[in-house]
Order: C-alpha cells, then sequence, then structure tokens
C-alpha cells in the first residue's frame, strides 16, 4: 500500500494545475482491483478466524460480547457510513454547494439521541435485537412480528439502495458487469454473515472505518495541500468561479418544510436502525455501549466535517460540469478529485475503499435481517422460545442466506433506480416504525401491547404509504402531473402519528401485565442483569 | 438495594437524558429553520469564502459531539459511581 501511496503523492507533485481533464473511470482500473483482492483476502482471513470463534447464538448475533468500546466505536462508524455518505454528499456539495451539507449535519445529529435515549436501557433489557427491548413486558408474539416488519422494511429498503449502489459504482469503476458486480457483493457479505457471524461482521466494519476514515483524511489533506491548509482559502476559491450563492442555502430546500422533514428523519431514524442498534449487544456492559456511541460520534463527525473540505474541493478542482459528465447524479466526485490529485493509483484505492464501504454496510444489514427472521420470528413467535441453541445457529445461517439471495435478486430487479429515495425511505421507516415503539416500551408505565404493536405497524404502513404518494414517485418516477402528498420525506407526518397511535391505543387498551413489569423493566434499565 | 436511592437516580438520568435531547433538537431544527426560512442571513459571509451558514454547518457537528462528551463524562463519574454503590 505505501509504495501505492507514494507514487500517488509524487504525481500529485509533478500533475500541477494542468491535471488531466480525461478520466480512466469506466476501465478496468488494475490498482483498484489489487486493494479491492487485498481487502476480500484480509476479511475472509478474518471470517475464517471468526467462524473457528463462532459456537453458540451468541456469538453469531453479539460476537460473544467481547468488542470493547473502542473497536465497537469504530464498527458503529463503519455500520453507518455508507457509501451514500462518501460519494454521494462529496457529489451533492461539489454540484450544489452548501445543500450537500445539511446531509453532512444531518446525518451525525442522531447520535447524540441514541446515546441519551436509547444505547444503555437497549443493552441492559435486551439480548439479541431492538425487539427484545420492546417485547421485554409485553406478549410476545404480536410485539415480535410488528417489530420484525418495522426491521425487514428498513434492511430492505436500505439493501436496495446499497446494492444498486453498489452495482453501479463497481461498473462506473472496475468496468464489471452490473449483474457481476451484484453477485460478488452478494457472495463476499454472505460468506462473512454466515461464517463468521457478528465477530466477523465487526471485524469488517472496524477495517472498513479504517480504511475509509484514511483515504477520505489522504484525499482531504491533498485538497488542502493546494490551497496553503486553508478550508476558507478552499472555499473562496468555489465561491470566486461558481458565485457566493455555492456558500447558501440553494434550491435542494426549496419548500421549508421538505427541509424540516428530511431533518427528522436523519435526526431519529438513526435510533431505530436495525444493525446500528445490535451493535450494542456486542459490549460486555452499558457503560462499554455508552463510550462506544462517543467514540463512533467523534469519528463520524470528523468524516463529515472532512466531505466539506472533499466537496469543495471536487467544485474547484475537478469542476461540476466534468463530474456531472460521468455520472448524472454526482456519485463520482470523490474518485474524480482522487484521480486529478494523485492519478490512476489513488483512484484506484479510493474505488477499492468505496467499494469496501458497500460490502461492509450491506454484511450488518443482512445480519440484523436474518436475525430478525430467526431469533424474533422463527425462535420467539413459531417456537415460543423453545428452540434449542444448535437449532437457532442453524436458523440464523439459513436466514443470512435467504436474505443474501433475496438482496441481490432485488438490486438487479432495481437496476437503474434512483437510490436516493430508498435510503431516505428506510431511515423515515426506522424513525417512525421502530424509534416511537423503543422509546415508548422503556419510558412510560402505560404502555400497552396493543399500543407499541399499532405504534410499529401504522409507522411502518404510513411511510411507505406516504412515499408512495409524494412527489418522488408520483411525479419523478410515474409521471403523473402532481402527488397527493406534497412532501419528499414522510417524517413528519409519520413519525408524530406513530406517536400519536402508540399513545392513544396504549390509554383505551387494557395490559395488566405490561403495567405489573413496569418496575422491574424500570429497574433493569439501569442495573441490567445486577438487578 | 436501597430501592429510593435508585428511583432517585433513575429520576435524575432521566432529566439530563431529557434536557440533553431537547437541546439537540433545538440546535439541529433551530439550524434547518434558518436555512428554510432565512436563507438570505445563511448565505452571508463571516469573513471571505466562510458563509453563516458553513459556520454554523461545523459548530452543529462539533456541538453534538461535545455533547456526547458532557454526558458520558457524567454517567462515568457519577451515575457509575452511584449505581456501584447501590447494587452492593
Amino acid at each position: 500500500m505505501s509504495a501505492a501511496l507514494s507514487a500517488a503523492l509524487l504525481q500529485v507533485a509533478a500533475g500541477g494545475e494542468n491535471a488531466a481533464r480525461t478520466t480512466s473511470i469506466g476501465e478496468p482500473n488494475a490498482v483498484a482491483m489489487g486493494f479491492f483482492f487485498a481487502f476480500i483476502s484480509v476479511t475472509l482471513g478474518i471470517t475464517y478466524w471468526a467462524a473457528r470463534k463462532t459456537r453458540t447464538t451468541e456469538d453469531f448475533y453479539a460476537a460473544g460480547r467481547s468488542i470493547s468500546a473502542g473497536q465497537n466505536g469504530f464498527a458503529l462508524a463503519g455500520d453507518y457510513m455508507s457509501a451514500a455518505s462518501f460519494l454521494g454528499i462529496a457529489g451533492l456539495v461539489s454540484t450544489t454547494g452548501f445543500d450537500g451539507l445539511i446531509y453532512s449535519t444531518g446525518w451525525l445529529v442522531g447520535w447524540p439521541v441514541v446515546l441519551f435515549l436509547i444505547a444503555e436501557p437497549l443493552r441492559n433489557l435486551g439480548k439479541y435485537t431492538f425487539a427484545d427491548v420492546v417485547a421485554a413486558r409485553m406478549r410476545q408474539t404480536p410485539v415480535r412480528i410488528a417489530a420484525a416488519i418495522g426491521t425487514l422494511a428498513t434492511v430492505i429498503f436500505y439493501l436496495i439502495a446499497q446494492m444498486v449502489g453498489a452495482g453501479g459504482l463497481i461498473k462506473l469503476m472496475f468496468g464489471l458487469s452490473y449483474e457481476t458486480a451484484i453477485v460478488v457483493v452478494g457472495i463476499a457479505m454472505i460468506a462473512y454473515v454466515l461464517f463468521g457471524g457478528m465477530i466477523a461482521t465487526t471485524w469488517v466494519q472496524i477495517v472498513k472505518a479504517f480504511l475509509l476514515l484514511g483515504g477520505a483524511t489522504i484525499l482531504a489533506a491533498l485538497v488542502l495541500s493546494k490551497f496553503s491548509w486553508s478550508p476558507l482559502a478552499l472555499f473562496s476559491a468555489a465561491a470566486e468561479r461558481y458565485g457566493a450563492t455555492v456558500l447558501a442555502p440553494g434550491k435542494l430546500v426549496a419548500n421549508p418544510w421538505d427541509a424540516v422533514s428530511l431533518g427528522m428523519a436523519l435526526m431519529f431514524g438513526t435510533a431505530g436502525l436495525p444493525h446500528i442498534l445490535m451493535r450494542f449487544y456486542t459490549v460486555p456492559d452499558a457503560q462499554a455501549a455508552r463510550k462506544s456511541v462517543f467514540y463512533a460520534t467523534g469519528l463520524i463527525g470528523f468524516f463529515y466535517l472532512m466531505t466539506f473540505i472533499l466537496g469543495f474541493g471536487a467544485m474547484v478542482l475537478v469542476t461540476p460540469e466534468a463530474i456531472v459528465a460521468v455520472d448524472k447524479g454526482g456519485n463520482m466526485a470523490a474518485p474524480l478529485l482522487a484521480e486529478v490529485l494523485g492519478g490512476t493509483p489513488f483512484l484506484g484505492f479510493i474505488a477499492a475503499v468505496a467499494f469496501a464501504t458497500i460490502l461492509a454496510v450491506v454484511a450488518g444489514l443482512t445480519l440484523s435481517g436474518a436475525a430478525a427472521l430467526s431469533h424474533d420470528l422463527w425462535v420467539s413467535v413459531a417456537r415460543k422460545g423453545e428452540a434449542t441453541p444448535i437449532e437457532q445457529l442453524r436458523v440464523a445461517r439459513i436466514a443470512t442466506v435467504v436474505l443474501g439471495v433475496i438482496a441481490v435478486m432485488l438490486g438487479i430487479t432495481f437496476k437503474g433506480q434512483n437510490v436516493a429515495y430508498m435510503v431516505s425511505l428506510a431511515f423515515a421507516i426506522a424513525a417512525s416504525a421502530n424509534f416511537p415503539a423503543l422509546l415508548l416500551s422503556i419510558f412510560w408505565r402505560g404502555c400497552t401491547t396493543m399500543g407499541v404493536v399499532s405504534s410499529m405497524l401504522v409507522g411502518a404502513l404510513a411511510t411507505v404509504l406516504l412515499i408512495y404518494l409524494s412527489p418522488t414517485i408520483q411525479v419523478d418516477i410515474l409521471q403523473h402531473e402532481s402527488a397527493w402528498f406534497p412532501l419528499k420525506n414522510p417524517a413528519l407526518v409519520s413519525i408524530p402519528l406513530s406517536f400519536a397511535v402508540g399513545i392513544v391505543v396504549s390509554l383505551v387498551s387494557r395490559d395488566p401485565e405490561a403495567r405489573a413489569k413496569f418496575a422491574e423493566v424500570a429497574r433493569r434499565v439501569h442495573l441490567g442483569g445486577r438487578g | 438495594m436501597n430501592e429510593e436511592r435508585l428511583r432517585v437516580l433513575s429520576a435524575l438520568r432521566m432529566r439530563i437524558a431529557i434536557a440533553l435531547t431537547l437541546t439537540m433538537i433545538v440546535i439541529y431544527f433551530g439550524f434547518i429553520l434558518l436555512i428554510a426560512f432565512n436563507p438570505a442571513l445563511m448565505g452571508s459571509l463571516v469573513v471571505p469564502g466562510l458563509s453563516v451558514g458553513i459556520l454554523l454547518g461545523a459548530l452543529v457537528i462539533v456541538v453534538s459531539w461535545l455533547l456526547t462528551w458532557g454526558y458520558v463524562r457524567w454517567a462515568n463519574d457519577y451515575y457509575d459511581r452511584e449505581l456501584a454503590e447501590l447494587s452492593k
């Protein structure tokens, strides 16, 4: 790696201002292939090592609760920073300026909410999935089914977005066909999860987080080196060339309520993402869960601050015209910037980092989906909690393969679709179906089984329905004149609706058992197993 | 086990959690509402190259992290010690 990097650095020194505007993106790139195979070899090696340590369901779902707070901080960051963060934000900022930064901030502010309200109670109350927490004092069957629906809906829309993104990205960068790319991603992620469970998935996240943060830092440093190490000189250069409007809010937020609704989905969605919540079970105790969120917030915040530099760097050094010419969505801004600054070898490195990013995120998503299918639906509902450990592990592995195959098929089916709305859909479902139910069941004595179940179901259904009726689907995709629902993101309506339904239904229904068990749950929120 | 002391600690943690969450909501939605309803202000320059919007955006990220730091400090120092004494 160091040889390639120093070669890249040499080229920057030699390249200067007339760095070529022609790009080798789309041609097979030997360096990218090399880095990519190195990543695959290392992660499969980790998987082999992890497979030998994965003997029980606790190993498979929760890495034997042996991950340290620092490791989990990196793993949380790895699970969270998807290709949408890296490629998407850099692309948005480079083509629209300030507007893209709304995402940089929005994707971070959910983390303090996770820390203050969810992380510690979750670790103390649950075992493997967030449904464990919601079901702690409720009737198992209806809660598990509703929570599995919320989990699977979130996971599947998130997976589709990542898979379609991966296919397009790999096609652009490696010259592989779209379908081949999807199948390669599918096989690698199934291998990680199937054999290595949460132990392998965690270490894949950690390796990916190092690569992504390292790659982005080098890229940002190379950009700043051209502007006498001053971000303000960079922003000034952007404003000089494209007008002061690039530093101000623009047309992305033409409808103010759209901005507020998107903000709500981003802020509260994080606290309802099943693959993120599941990570809190991998640490030994609530204190480690708490510390891991602090580390993760620092790493993710640092990364999003760098997207300011990468986005404006691409705007000035690559130019929006050149970025849009390669990919209409602007997603190639960061790779193009790497090429301008470090030539083909650095492009290859950044391309491989982006690929690793997607691979790690889909592995985390698949594991959380498999846990919902096996732990919540099979073991808790179908077998009423009576499954042997061997059967649980077998079902979890079958669920992994099933989900992996479904993800590959969906990725191929949705080829060429605009994926941005699917990520926002995943966040909106997580925020509306999962987050209110978690909050109500942990903190409100009067919450009943009927209450949380209706909150989860109404949250999930209302979100999907409102997205279907939104301008994104009705006008942009179905080409209708107008849309019944005015907002692009439904969170502004669906989150309050889900809370209201949960509260009203709880008030009119009776659940003496849930009420009686509240005192015990309230103790366990603080004391966990000790109480 | 001192039930009364646990109840007091639980109520304190709840108040801190709610106060910090509300702070976060006010900061972030304040930022979003400024973008939505006063884009001109967000576009005005503090110094050349630095608009109010970019400055506030970076501050939202930094302050979010400082809030998590503050909570973790309190929880590590006070909350954990109380819990340890309680469960003796």
